[in-house]
């Protein structure tokens, strides 16, 4: 009995006197941090993506609670709800952005683009990249080892198997745009998402000449300029034989998709045209219901 | 023509495969093996033959219901493993507690790290020295080298030699010298032991050749061998050695008894759990030397090489950090 | 000690195929297309214009700066046009294309057999001639030759070693020339010593080679200061830093080039094609290359100048085979495989290797087993098997600290890997990152 009570009491001492030193120790060594930036990181999504440009939550939130105005800085992932709360934290304005959201601006599908060699190396893009054209004719074409699926977070991306390209899910996308730095050519881009989800955009960057882009893929922009002509809102510009839509001045009305002879430019997330139109290739489901085109 | 096949250099290969050296490893122990039937009769047949069939099914189990991955039990490693364990057991352990060290070895030494190439520990040495804790009676029990004469399952036991070494330099008590193997016996294997360490010549010989047909470098066997000599060297100058043995012959005990040959050209040598580089790889064969020399002298075991591995391999990954000699480095 | 220290491995040497076959000159083309970078360097600059006429040795292309080499036209003919084209790899490549007339030679050009033995120019006047040649290194690298003969300030070279090793299993191009053409050869290498005042040259050739050791070691008593050194078979013996410690005892220290131990190391090719431009006034227009492989109808030496279409030299060697699983250009272990072969001979492409189905393609990889095969195949004394995985994980700063920028890409990691790791694969991505990193770094720095 006496040896319980003996163990105890000693026991008990040494953890109150351990207790103790340890409070003193860390009173001592204590880092004096502004307290906002503990609440800021709070609301933030701890993600740690890097999507905002900082190394992860932590280093955006420090960056919130030095900044005089919140205009630069913003959480892709969070959005605006997440820049409001920080804002609501630190007496700021939250800046206005426009969400946006990666683009594969690709369509050589294996039918449209044949296979002229067999890749046997690891699967990498950039490593095939680095090798050689790749599997076919295209140098710019995407390589289908799928390092942008690899590099995504929020499982935005899936490689296709019938079609070889990957493709975006927009409503995980967060555009932190990590797969853009993983495309070895540069084929994925953050493309503002667009009223309703809907965005037209140039599906291919090959900067060869119309006959020799065309050659290697039937889907290539051949760089003929009838798009440019066509568009009302000075958006497109071509350039190295390929055309490219401005997506801060593009209204969505679509002439351009109309005049591609290829069908190099894509609309998505549009009501299905009436059957008088040309057919276009969508990768998304349009709505069902039949409405006005929308002007933004 | 096809499409022609484009892929990164190198174009060839060596032809290599982990099965090969695998299936090297174990001609290797093949003359061991021979000898310890010849020895211990059934209970070498049957311990080996259990050990290896258990650690395939549990390397199968595991890797298909729990791991989920594709098996690879075609690259012999289980098989090998289970050999190992084997020799490291007494032949006549029990079937049921083989069983258990096969369980131990497969599942702590090996995919509770994710499997082959992940492991830190040795297996069958994480798999010995459970069975050693857990049932030290029956792991310290040696059949006498009978043969078949004996029976497997009534065998008749007696100590070990490393038990009287062990009892000589403590106590300075010879009157057990006699109790010793010749050293002849000492090579060929006609005494107590584990079922695969007992014959020194026969494992010699499958070392050098894994390292004739370089599965193995020369590093780890020679560092090992040489330091666990040159500490028996300095116990006999230190005088510790009882009237009746030289330095010379304790020395050469030291490496023929026990499971220091086993231990220096299979164990130890083991790829994964093994240094990388050439001084890494120099320093893990002094560590176990002087570890395993330690515990024959001082420790509670006479046979120390288990621990000494185990102990060297928590080191590798430190001693990994130690480089290579680059080309046209100056030697400082 | 007869082979480099470190490292190492024994690939079979196949070389059974094309050995011994005689070198049989290929027959011109009817148009030619002459790439304007065939040399490590910039791009050289057009000096013909459409329309133009040309003889054989006239300069078609002008260096394009220090670090590169002069293209002349193996053939007479019009230019047609200067243009760019696709190579064997895909990527654009600029050339210039002509229509072949004739075969009308600059009159300077010797074009007997006859051997000339006496060489009374300067040290500067043999450089002039080898620059004007546009030689470049002919044993893979293409390295322009001038540059080697002009050491930097402070670098004084010691001895002038000469690579008749041919590691590279399957070709025999280099063997075959020592055969043929040794007299030459040797009045090649002792021009070169007389441009870099130096007094001791040392000819490396492997053990493979009994024949080509014996005929050099013959010329080489008649000739003061050269040595044979026959060498013990390892790949990658004939890499210049393994060849100059297996020759000389001295390793080339990391980021530096062989002067800096006193080496200067040339190809038995190039070495003759410096024979040829000093001697004979005939530029670097032609060279010699192997077509092999286990399927290969008429496996041999073929001498080929440049511009010619590649699948006319292959139907010399007769055809396509039907089971050809892969084209390399060069040899198995640091030759590039080709997605096509439209491509001209020119002066990069040292041999045509035709791979079976069967031979093509490569194992699926497990797990690394960390048997540390890969850390003594090393020939530069690297960890691959940690460099190879830092690279898969980005790793930049660790690669660069664990010095990927010394791996010299000889394969001998990934051919000797149990387990058919991919491991240079990722060490060759972590190279080039790690290299654009340094560069960054540096001109950063210079600001």
């Amino acid at each position: 009995m006496k040896l319980i009570l003996i163990s105890l009491i000693v026991l008990g001492l040494t953890g109150l006197v351990a207790a103790v030193l340890l409070y003193l120790i860390a009173q001592k060594f204590r880092v004096e941090e502004d307290p906002r930036i503990d609440r800021v990181q709070e609301v933030l999504p701890g993600a740690n993506c890097g999507g905002c440009g900082f190394a992860g939550c932590r280093a955006l939130a420090e960056a919130c609670v030095k900044a005089d105005t919140l205009d630069g800085l913003l959480c892709p992932v969070g959005g605006a709800p997440t820049m409001e709360k920080v804002g609501a934290i630190l007496g700021l304005a939250a800046a206005a952005a426009d969400p946006k959201v990666a683009v594969v601006r690709c369509n050589g599908t294996c039918e449209a683009r044949p296979r002229t060699s067999e890749y046997d190396g690891v699967k990498s893009c950039r490593i095939q990249h680095n090798l050689y054209v790749g599997e076919t004719a295209c140098p710019f074409g995407c390589l289908g080892c799928g390092d942008c699926v690899a590099a995504c977070q929020f499982g935005a991306l899936g490689m296709d198997p019938k079609t070889g390209l990957p493709v975006v899910d927009d409503e995980k996308c967060t555009a932190c745009g990590k797969c853009v730095k993983a495309c070895p050519r540069g084929i994925i881009e953050l493309r503002k998402k667009g009223p309703k989800n809907r965005r037209v955009y140039v599906d291919c960057v090959n900067k060869d000449k119309g006959a020799i882009a065309r050659k290697a893929c039937m889907n290539a922009c051949i760089g003929c300029g009838k798009c440019q002509k066509e568009c009302g809102f000075d958006a497109i510009t071509v350039e190295n034989n390929v055309a490219y839509i401005d997506s801060e001045k593009c209204r969505l009305c679509r002439k351009c998709e109309s005049a591609c002879p290829t069908g190099a430019i894509h609309a998505i997330n549009f009501p299905p045209r009436k059957p008088a139109e040309p057919a276009q290739t969508e990768n998304k489901p349009a709505e069902a219901v039949q409405t006005k085109e929308a002007q933004a | 023509m096809k499409n022609l096949i484009v892929s990164p250099a190198p174009h060839a290969h060596s032809g290599d495969t982990v099965r090969k050296n695998m299936l090297l490893v174990i001609l290797a122990l093949l003359p061991a093996y021979v000898v310890s039937v010849v020895e211990f009769g059934w209970g070498a047949l049957i311990t080996a033959a259990i050990s290896v069939a258990a650690c395939m099914l549990f390397e199968w189990l595991i890797t298909r219901f729990m791991l989920k991955e594709p098996v690879h039990l075609d690259d012999c490693s289980a098989i090998l493993t289970g050999l190992l364990l084997a020799f490291n057991l007494p032949s006549n352990l029990p079937w049921w507690i083989v069983i258990i060290g096969a369980l131990a070895a497969m599942t702590l030494g090996k995919m509770a790290f994710g499997g082959l190439g992940q492991n830190l520990f040795n297996p069958a040495l994480v798999g010995r020295v459970f069975l050693l804790i857990s049932f030290p009676v029956q792991m310290t029990t040696w059949p006498r080298p009978l043969g078949f004469a004996g029976s497997y399952v009534d065998a008749e036991t007696g100590a070990t030699p490393l038990y009287y070494l062990k009892h000589m330099v403590k106590t300075g008590d010879n009157s057990v010298l006699g109790e010793l193997p010749d050293l002849t016996q000492s090579l060929l294997g006609a005494m107590g032991g584990s079922l695969g360490e007992v014959c020194a010549l026969a494992l010699i010989i499958g070392g050098l050749f894994l390292i004739c047909t370089r599965v193995i470098t020369w590093h780890i066997p020679v560092s090992i061998l040489v330091t666990a000599a040159l500490f028996a060297v300095c116990t006999g100058l230190c005088g510790a050695l009882p009237e009746g043995m030289s330095t010379g012959q304790y020395v050469l005990y030291t490496l023929l008894t026990g499971g220091m040959m086993l231990g220096a050209f299979f164990m130890a040598t083991d790829y994964v759990t093994s240094p990388m580089t050439a001084w890494g790889k120099i320093c893990f064969g002094v560590g176990i030397g002087l570890i395993v020399m330690v515990i024959r002298t001082w420790g509670a075991y006479p046979e120390g090489m288990s621990f000494a591995i185990l102990i060297m391999n928590a080191c590798v990954p430190l001693l990994n950090r130690i480089r290579p000699r680059r080309f046209g480095e100056k030697k400082k | 000690m007869n082979t480099f220290r470190i490292g190492g491995v024994h690939p079979h040497d196949n070389k059974q195929y094309s050995a011994h076959q005689p070198i049989t000159e290929c027959p011109l083309p009817e148009k030619a297309i002459i790439p304007l970078v065939q040399h490590i360097g910039a791009p050289s600059q057009p000096v013909v214009e459409k329309g133009q006429k040309v003889k054989v040795g006239e300069l078609l292309a002008k260096a394009g700066g220090f670090v590169g080499a002069n293209i002349h036209s193996p053939y007479s003919g019009t230019i047609t046009k200067i243009d760019t084209t696709i190579d064997a790899w895909g990527m654009k490549m600029p050339a210039i294309f002509m229509d072949v007339e004739g075969d009308e030679w600059l009159p300077e050009i010797d074009r007997t057999p006859d051997v000339i033995r006496e060489c009374r120019l300067e040290p500067k006047e043999i450089i002039d001639k080898v620059t004007a040649a546009g030689i470049v290194g002919l044993g893979g690298a293409c390295f322009p030759t001038q540059v080697k003969l002009m050491p930097p300030p402070g670098k004084k070279a010691e001895v002038l070693i000469v690579n008749g090793v041919e590691c590279e299993p399957y070709l025999t191009c280099d063997h075959q020339l020592m055969l043929e053409h040794g007299e030459e050869l040797m009045i090649g290498i002792q021009i070169l010593m007389r441009a870099l005042g130096i007094e001791h040259a040392i000819i490396g050739i492997e053990k493979n080679k009994p024949d080509a050791i014996a005929r050099m070691k013959e010329l080489a008593q008649k000739s003061l200061g050269v040595e044979v050194k026959p060498l013990k078979l390892k790949y990658p013996q004939g890499g210049e830093k393994q060849l100059i410690d297996a020759c000389i005892g001295r390793q080339v220290p990391s980021g530096a080039l062989p002067i800096e131990v006193g080496a200067v190391v040339d190809n038995v090719a190039t070495i003759y094609a410096v024979y040829e431009a000093v001697q004979k006034n005939k530029p670097l227009i032609s060279r010699v290359m192997t077509v092999t492989g286990a399927s290969v109808a008429r496996p041999g030496n073929y001498s080929v100048r440049f511009g010619t279409p590649l699948t006319q030299v292959v139907d010399l060697a007769g055809g396509v085979p039907e089971d050809t699983g892969k084209i390399i250009g060069g040899g198995p272990m640091m030759g590039r495989a080709m997605n096509n072969i439209d491509m001209p001979t020119n002066k990069r492409v040292s041999g045509l290797l035709f791979l079976r189905e069967s031979e093509s393609r490569r194992v699926e990889p497990e797990n690394c087993i960390r048997c540390a095969k890969c850390v003594t195949a090393c020939p530069m004394g690297l960890e691959p098997y940690l460099l190879s995985k830092q690279a898969q994980m980005q790793m930049w700063d660790e690669m660069e600290q664990h010095d990927v920028m010394d791996c010299i890409d000889c394969g001998c990691c990934l051919f000797t890997c149990p387990s058919h790791r991919p491991l240079l694969d990722y060490i060759r991505m972590g190279k080039a990152t790690v290299g654009g990193i340094i560069r960054a770094r540096q001109a950063a720095q210079k600001k």
